[in-house]
């Protein structure tokens, strides 16, 4: 059927028994960390630990293999965007210059840019499989209680993940508009000019509207009819209950988060100096 | 003597956005623990008169509202919607729009998680009333896997839940194949029994419903009641015929051979019938009755399927070497049951997706490797909802379309237009917007636009799904108009009066394979195929059989043809 991307994905596995509420302080806690350090062995001890608990999830590579091309190509865009804007980055921060070649003007290559590009990039890394994670191994009813549990309005929870399982109808609903109108000669391919491409795009995209919107009434009606927004507070079929697993998680996450944050501040610079 | 639940006095309903009301003085009273078929054409009133139960009119859908309803005793538009949920379930038409949980327990818990039900309570309520539809082991599943009687079980489980005092069903038989919906209605029947609740079900498969026992039939025309009466009253009274709904094909049978239907008879259900001092007035109307010609005469081939095969996903095939001939000018229904792989096999012929395996050939040129464009040229399809196909706001526009990204000349295009909108009976409407159609109209727009492109042959998806009688027998007059002139047409289909009426090959698909390839009396007469399809028996079958016929297949076969001749004239 249609690609479904990010979706969740059924595993047997200790990240998936965890509770949504869990991995979501989790995954917060671990993108500050990444977010504020520059110290490439945190970096480094914080990647080697997101590849251990991706191998531990159980979900493939390939589940995920589009979605992170994706990021990887958005990922070398950004590298390739810094150099341009600001090629000595790595020497101001690193206070030495270790010129490797020239090319032209203030252009040059520098140990010490490519050191801060690495750990640029080994924040991605970081981040990457954690978020990935997160998405990939929360059932999105779980994941709606989870944001309610954190605060969040149950209506806004509710309206986020019926958006999220949404997406594979629409798409559906998209692919046959599409096919009925390429019979009438609409065309979406290739073959086709792009302004025109664009043109045609309309023609799909009201009749999307339309039937999206008849969706939407039934639902709402559906969900009126039993009760939906009757009181100020709901409970969830779906919750997990909070185990030891979670707690230890959790209390592991935060004495990561701390120790991280320690060895980066320390010595009041967040950048680690190997230059010196 | 019985306490009424619920009580409509002299009640007025006039949508917002609409000039005349859509209920005007309705007077009905519903006792606990009955259980009411409402039956209507569309445009009667009778969802209007199901929303007023369940409360989204007023609050949902806001308009004036005159007179009284009482349900419980407490007047409605006094409560909130809320509060009327708690007493009336409604089960609506399309179980999928209407699921909101992912997996069956999340979607059955949703009315207790609304009302802050703690987790440990809740999921010993849902394993009750999962016990009750039969689902208790199907708990983590997602919805996506189950079949359409599946579907429904959760659906009813899901209001079921909350202990309602009455039952709503709104068309519960519209998505379903003909076994599955006889299950349904077998299913009301027993959750009616085991819980007392009553039960009201909107529908206007007569036929079908009645199946069950049914305490009462309402009849709505023009947003009146015409109609409150028992079936055995109902089926001897001229109302059906008058209001324009379908009655039971046993009973016009018995019509059309001059037998006097009383309510004494029992004529709801063709076991219960008393026929015996008809008998004999039902065989010599068969004897009279002239066999069919055997018209079945073969033209030259226009589509040819060679062992084709298709699959969504690896190990299973959905289409699996399928072949079939379709001769020029033939009209043909394909059946089977809900995921069969009908539709894929249409998406197939037109090209939306491409086979695996196996030819595809029109007028004997293989068109397997062409492009959907290239296809629709001969091949036209028309979707089962016209919102996925319409994109213009006017009905010329949306006709025209077609031609003009074909690059046709402007005159060609507009005497192309003009002629298919006069075959489809849109003519005078030709300068308005889309938007004032009626659902049926649409539907014809929609065919009228693949018309315009002159295709050798028609394909179309459910075309009469959720159409009373009088537009199903427009769409399929009109139908058989266009197969007159030369269009070859393939019709997939749930609804076994359309495949006998109209049609007379059948190709009959279970688990991706021709499992039958005959006319539709034949099929509809062979108990192996109807098991193995999901298919219903016809009660004209059960009458012939009743009556001691000895070829029971002949009296459905000379019934259609009689059929047919009187609609005819009637024209």
């Amino acid at each position: 059927m249609a690609v479904e991307m990010l979706s969740y994905i059924e595993r047997e596995s200790p990240v998936h028994r965890l509770s949504g509420v869990t991995k979501l302080v989790i995954f917060m806690m671990w993108s500050t960390a990444a977010m504020l350090t520059y110290d490439t062995r945190v970096l480094l001890f914080l990647f080697a630990a997101s590849i251990a608990i991706f191998i531990v999830s159980k979900v493939k590579l390939r589940d995920i293999a589009f979605v992170l091309i994706f990021i990887l190509i958005f990922l070398l865009l950004n590298n390739i965007a810094i150099y341009i804007f600001s090629p000595q980055e790595g020497v101001n921060i690193y206070g030495t210059s270790h010129v490797l070649f020239d090319i032209a003007g203030r252009y040059n290559v520098t140990i010490e840019q490519l050191f801060y590009q690495f750990n640029i990039t080994l924040k991605y890394f970081v981040v990457i499989p954690a978020a990935l994670l997160f998405i990939v191994t929360t059932h999105p009813s779980e994941f709606a209680a989870s944001l309610n549990r954190m605060g969040v309005n149950y209506k806004i929870a509710y309206s986020v993940s019926l958006a999220l399982r949404y997406i594979p109808d629409i798409q559906r609903d998209f692919r046959m508009i599409a096919q009925s109108q390429q019979a009438r000669g609409i065309d979406l391919s290739r073959n086709e000019k792009l302004v025109k491409r664009v043109k045609n795009a309309a023609a799909i995209i009201m009749p999307l509207i339309f039937s999206s919107l008849e969706r939407i009434e039934t639902i709402s009606n559906a969900m009126e009819l039993r009760g939906f927004g009757k009181k100020k507070k709901r409970t969830w079929y779906s919750t997990k209950a909070f185990r030891h697993a979670d707690y230890l998680t959790l209390f592991i996450g935060l004495a990561i988060l701390v120790v991280s944050l320690y060895i980066t501040f320390h010595d009041g610079d967040r950048f680690y100096n190997p230059f010196c | 003597m019985k306490k009424p639940i619920i009580q409509f006095n002299q009640f007025t309903f006039k949508y917002r956005s609409q000039v005349e009301p859509t209920l005007k003085n309705i007077n009905l009273s519903v006792y606990e623990g009955e259980k009411i078929l409402i039956v209507g054409p569309s445009g009667s009133g009778k969802s209007t008169l199901a929303h007023c139960i369940n409360g989204l009119v007023p609050f949902s859908y806001k308009g004036e509202l005159e007179g009284s309803l009482r349900i419980k005793e407490q007047e409605t538009k006094e409560l909130d919607i809320f509060t009327v949920s708690k007493v009336v379930g409604t089960v609506l038409q399309d179980p999928d729009g209407q699921f909101i949980g992912l997996s069956v327990g999340e979607d059955i818990a949703f009315a207790l998680e609304n009302d802050g039900v703690l987790q440990p309570d809740m999921t010993k309520q849902v394993m009750d009333v999962s016990r009750l539809v039969d689902m208790e082991s199907k708990l983590d599943a997602s919805l996506h896997e189950l079949s359409g009687g599946q579907k429904q079980k959760v659906s009813l489980a899901g209001v079921m839940v909350d202990h309602v005092d009455i039952l709503l069903f709104d068309e519960p038989l519209a998505n379903l194949d003909p076994a599955t919906g006889k299950h349904a209605i077998s299913l009301i029947d027993q959750i009616k029994k085991e819980t007392n609740t009553t039960v009201l079900i909107i529908e206007h498969r007569l036929e079908d419903v009645l199946h069950g026992t049914v305490d009462r039939v309402i009849v709505m025309d023009e947003g009146q009641i015409v109609s409150d009466s028992t079936p055995d009253d109902l089926l001897a009274s001229p109302v059906l015929e008058s209001a324009h709904i379908r009655e039971p094909l046993y009973i016009k049978a018995m019509k059309y051979a001059g037998c006097k239907v009383t309510p004494a008879m029992q004529p709801a259900h063709l076991n219960t019938l008393q026929i015996d001092s008809w008998r004999k007035h039902l065989v010599q109307w068969f004897e009279a009755v002239k066999q069919p010609e055997d018209d079945t005469k073969k033209d030259a081939v226009v589509l040819e399927l060679d062992q084709i095969s298709f699959r969504y996903e690896k190990g299973k095939n959905t289409i699996d070497q399928l072949s079939f001939l379709v001769s020029k000018g033939e009209m043909i229904s394909i059946v089977g049951k809900n995921g069969a792989g009908k539709s894929t096999l249409s998406k197939l012929i037109c090209g939306f997706e491409k086979v695996h395996c196996g030819t595809i050939r029109l007028h004997g040129k293989d068109i397997t490797g062409d492009s959907i464009r290239q296809r629709a040229e001969r091949i036209g399809m028309v979707m089962q909802n016209p919102n996925h196909m319409i994109s213009k706001h006017m009905i010329y526009d949306e006709v025209a379309l077609g031609l003009v990204k074909r690059g046709f000349k402007q005159e060609e295009i507009k005497s192309r237009v003009d002629t298919t909108l006069r075959i489809c009976g849109l003519y005078p409407y030709r300068n308005w917007p889309i938007s004032a159609l009626s659902f049926g109209q649409k539907k014809r727009v929609t065919i009228a636009s693949v018309l315009a492109l002159n295709p050798d042959i028609l394909i179309l998806d459910e075309p009469t799904a959720g159409q009373d009688l009088r537009h199903y027998t427009e769409i399929m007059d009109f139908l058989l108009e266009l197969n007159r002139q030369g269009v070859t047409i393939l019709l997939i289909t749930h609804d076994m009066h359309l495949m006998l009426e109209y049609t007379p090959r059948a190709i009959v698909i279970a688990d991706g394979k021709i499992i039958a390839d005959k006319s539709a009396v034949e099929v509809l007469t062979d108990q192996t195929v109807i098991q193995s399809a999901n298919l219903k028996e016809t009660s004209l079958f059960g009458l012939a059989k009743r009556i001691g016929i000895e070829q029971p297949a002949q009296f459905v076969t000379r019934f259609i043809t009689h059929d047919r001749e009187v609609r005819k004239t009637w024209q």
